[in-house]
Parts: structure tokens; sequence; C-alpha cells
């Protein structure tokens, strides 16, 4: 479903991936595991269009999305959940929830939403940011499981969270999964990743240095733990 | 009773007087804070095509025939679409760069335009007359009587503001603007065409301040000049509202009109200047504006 190859991005001129290669089947859960500054957000940025710099090849169902702009690449079916969860401050939770527009049929019906957030539906008229950070980080993943997107970014969804919101959004993760979505998830948290992934990508440096699937995790723990420095 | 009647009714006159040119500053102070807040853009032609929207008005009626009425939609529809030309081949092309170098082509652009309609115009000004449908008499308010003309101008500049707020803070479209003020990025990663509404944006604002020259046309006389006097003191209404902010910018510019009036009861002569007068003290009590977020 996604094929990155030889993909290179830069901030300015500082020059950050070099050369990423990875693919994600339809249907897979792949992690992007790496210790900070690796590269893995940017990885994400380059698939989803928001970097002024990159090259090499980035194909999404057969299409060749390295030159598009990000509403276009959006409008292919990816849908990216950023770092900083981007809630809007002068959006009411409800507008923040309806605000990305509806790219295909077959998204997550508004009452399935609320049935997976409940908080989310009791606070439909405040304000974004009034939020706690575990609410607007289920904001940040209920708004683009909406939107028929068949392939969703997320990025470090459980950073800075209390265990039991984790494990709302492991629930929510595997749903998406049962539902046929496919997900690239960027994760710190190994044992989140764990439970949840088919595969996992290893980036060191702005590569990929490695790829484990699921079922080898256990037999390379010490390879992985290596890597992480943990 | 009376005594104090006596001396309040001028400053009830006057203020009322004082909410036409209001009426003024709150229209362009409005168009200016949506397309700063949009595209961070300083729109320094704002006078020029505010000036634009009066002639306009004036060439459709005397070229085309098309009276008041036509040329409140016609004129800001042309105006806007100028606009529109502008941010395309122009402005686009600044915005990964600092504020100053949009500023700077916005306030060569009002040169351009002003210096254009001063050579085929003149500078003495043409005359617009009030429509037909006001020239009837003046509206009786109780303590005054006001011009009809006025009256309207008042009245539809309310209802143009209000709504233009409302459409942004409100509506399904306004909130795709709000977020794109925020985080434009997430926005256009969420398929919505970010490039594209900024230049809608502009081009609304722009029309906006065409509108407003339509307005403008029948009370002051449409002459090159006329956008460059206003827009000073719209400059000024803007920083003391605060940058960016929408119901700010409403608020503070009719707020303004009325002081003005004011002023001119009880000292004519600081009527032109109280504005800066206040603007001076906002900035050094309160740098961000009333109205304005830090
Ligand atoms: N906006 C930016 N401008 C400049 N450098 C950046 C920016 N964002 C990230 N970087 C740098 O790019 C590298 C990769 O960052 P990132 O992709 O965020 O890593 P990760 O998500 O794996 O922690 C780091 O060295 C980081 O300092
Ligand atoms: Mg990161």
């Amino acid at each position: 479903m996604l094929h990155v190859r030889g993909l290179e991005a830069w901030y300015g001129e500082s020059h950050v991936l070099h050369g990423v290669n990875l693919e994600v089947a339809e249907g897979e859960v792949v992690t992007l595991l790496g210790r900070n500054g690796a590269g893995k957000s940017t990885t994400i940025k380059a698939i989803m269009g928001v970097l002024d710099s990159r090259k090499g090849s980035i194909r999404f169902q057969g299409t060749e999305t390295i030159a598009l702009p990000p509403d276009r690449i959006a409008r292919l079916g990816i849908a990216w959940c950023p770092e900083e969860r981007g809630i809007f401050a002068s959006l009411t939770v409800k507008e923040n929830l309806l605000l990305p527009p509806v790219i295909a049929p077959g998204g997550v019906a508004l009452d399935r939403i609320y049935a997976l957030f409940p908080n989310l539906k009791e606070r439909l008229s405040s304000q974004g940011t009034k939020l706690s950070g575990g609410e607007q980080q289920m904001l940040a993943i209920a708004r683009i499981m909406r939107t028929g997107a068949k392939l969703l970014l997320l990025d470090e969804p459980t950073e800075g969270l209390a265990p039991v919101i984790i494990q709302q959004i492991g629930r929510t993760i595997r749903a998406l999964k049962e539902a046929g979505l496919t997900v690239l998830l960027v994760e710190q948290n190994f044992r989140f990743a764990q439970r949840l992934a088919d595969r996992h990508y290893v980036m060191e440096d702005g590569r990929i240095v490695d790829m484990i699937p699921a079922a080898g995790l256990e037999a390379n723990m010490d390879r992985l733990h290596a890597y992480l420095g943990v | 009773m009376s005594e104090l009647w006596y001396e309040l009714e001028p400053f009830l006159q006057q203020g009322t007087l004082g909410l036409v040119n209001g009426a003024f500053y709150a229209i362009l102070s409005l168009g200016l804070a949506v397309i700063f807040g949009m595209l961070n853009v300083v729109n320094f032609a704002h006078g020029a095509q505010f000036m634009l929207g009066a002639f306009v008005a004036w060439m459709l009626l005397n070229w085309a025939g098309i009276g008041y009425w036509g040329a409140l939609v016609l004129a800001p529809l042309l105006v806007g679409l100028l606009g529109v030309v502008i941010e395309r081949t122009m402005i686009a092309r600044l915005y990964k760069l600092d504020h100053l170098y949009g500023l700077l082509l916005t306030f060569g652009l009002a040169l351009i335009i002003e210096g254009t309609m001063r050579n085929a115009f003149g500078s003495s000004g043409l005359p617009y007359q009030v429509p037909e449908a006001f020239r009837i008499p003046p509206v009786d308010l109780g303590y005054m009587l006001m011009p009809a003309y006025r009256f309207w101008i008042v009245v539809v500049s309310l209802v143009v503001c209000l709504g233009t707020w409302y459409a942004i803070e409100k509506t399904k479209l306004g909130s795709y603007l709000r977020a794109a003020v925020e985080r434009p990025q997430l926005v256009q990663a969420f398929g919505i065409n970010v490039p594209l509404m900024m230049t809608a944006t502009y081009g609304a604002g722009v029309a906006l301040a065409a509108f407003a020259g339509v307005l403008a046309a029948p009370v002051y006389s449409v002459n090159p000049a006329m956008g460059a006097n206003f827009i000073i003191i719209v400059f000024a209404v803007v920083v003391i509202g605060g940058m960016g902010s929408i119901l700010g910018s409403i608020v503070t510019g009719y707020i303004l009109g009325v002081i003005e009036g004011f002023t001119r009861v009880f000292y004519p002569e600081a009527s032109a200047t109280v504005v800066f007068v206040i603007m001076a003290i906002v900035l050094l009590v309160r740098p961000t504006g009333l109205f304005g977020r830090a």
C-alpha cells in the first residue's frame, strides 16, 4: 500500500533523512521505533508532504506522491495525527472533530466515535485546548477516523499520557485494524507498540536500520534494546 | 434635567455622527484583520482598494449607466477580483519571507494604484450623487435629525461587520479559516486547499474595502487621495484594537468614530489627532492592543 524508497529530507540546510526505505501493506499496523531525534516524525511529515524539501519516492496505492502538496496527498487517503496533537484553540471540540473533510466513504461513524471516546461527547462545546492532554489526544485520533482515510500516520499517540488512557488508545488502534485500516505508528513506548504491531522498523540517524516482525521480537529483544538504548 | 440635557445633547449628536466615520473604520479594519490573520500580510494597499471601490462605482455610473445599487455589488466583485490576481501573482511569492516584504509590496502597490488614478482622473475629485432612494427627509432620532444616507451607512456597516463576524466565528467555512490561521500546514494535511483559501481571503478582504469605498462615494468626494487619508487612521484603529482580532477591530472602529465625535464637541482642534493619542497610550499600556492576544 505504501512504498517509501530512498527518501531524503531537509529542514533548511540540515539534512535529516538519508534514504529511508520502508513498506506498509494494506491492513498492517507497523511501528517506527528509534531514539529521540532519529527522524521518525520527519519520516511521517515527509509522507504527509508537509516538509518543504524532500526527495526520493513515496508511492501510495500506486500513486507517486513525492511532488504533491499535502491536501492532494490527504485526498488520496492518508491522514496524520501529529506529535503535538494539533488541537485548535479557536475551535470547539465539535468543530475540531468535524474539521477534516470526509475524503472517502467508509470512515468511522460519529456514534461509534462517541462510543469509543465518551469524554469527547460530553465536552463538544468546550474550547478544544481546554481538554486534558489525554482527551486532546483522543480528539486528535478521533477526527481523522471519520474521514475515510485508509492509512493513518500516528505520531507518538501515548506520549505523556496516563496508563488508562494509553489502554483506551490501544483499544482504538486495535479497532481500527479490525476495521481494515492501515496504521504507521511512531512509538517510544515499546511495550505498547509490541502488543499492537505486525512489524517494527527501527530508525537511527535518518535511516531505517532494521526490521523486526512481531513474531521475531522475543528472540531479538537484545538487539532492539541496543538500538533504543533502554 | 434640561440643564444636563443641554450639556449632553451635543455629545450625543456628534457621537452619532462619529458613528458614520466609525462605520468606515470598522469595515476597513475588519478587512485588514482578516487578511493579516490568514496571510500574515499587513495590507498597505487597503486604502487604495477602498478608493478603487469608489472610483469603480463612479465609472459604472458614468460609463455604463449602472447606478448605486448595482455598484454596491459589482464594484466589490471587480476590485476583489483584482485582489485575487494581486495575491496569486505577487503576494503568494512572499509568504515564506518576513512580514516586512508583504508590507513593502502592498505599500508599493498602493502608490502605483493612487498614482495611476491621479494621472487618469486628476486630484480634484469627482462628484457622486446621493442615490435617489435616500433623497428623503432626515431620520428623526429624537435628539437630532440624521441625513438618511448617513443613517444607512451606519446600518449597512453593522450588518456587514456582524455578518462577517458570524461567518468567521459560527460557520463551517469559518472554522476552516480559524483553524488555518492557527496551523495552516495541518489544515492542508487534512485535505483542504489552504493556498486557495488564502487567495479567497485576500479577495474577500479587498472586496470589503471596495464595498466601503462605494458606501463612501456619495459622502466624500471620489478622489485618488481618499483612501490614503482614511487608511492612516484605520491603521491606528487596528493597532488600538489588536492586530488580527475580528471582533476587536469592529468594536474599536465604531468606538473610535464616536470618540472623534465627542472630541469635536469639547476640543474640535484635536478631533483629527485624538485617535493617534489613544494609539500612543494603548501602545504604552498594552502593546498587543485592547483585544489582541499576547
Ligand atoms: N523543525 C525542525 N527544524 C530543524 N530541525 C529539526 C526540526 N524538527 C526536527 N529537527 C531535527 O531533525 C532530526 C529528526 O527529528 P525528528 O524527526 O523529530 O525525530 P524523532 O521524531 O525521531 O524524535 C533531529 O535531529 C531534530 O533535531
Ligand atoms: Mg518525533
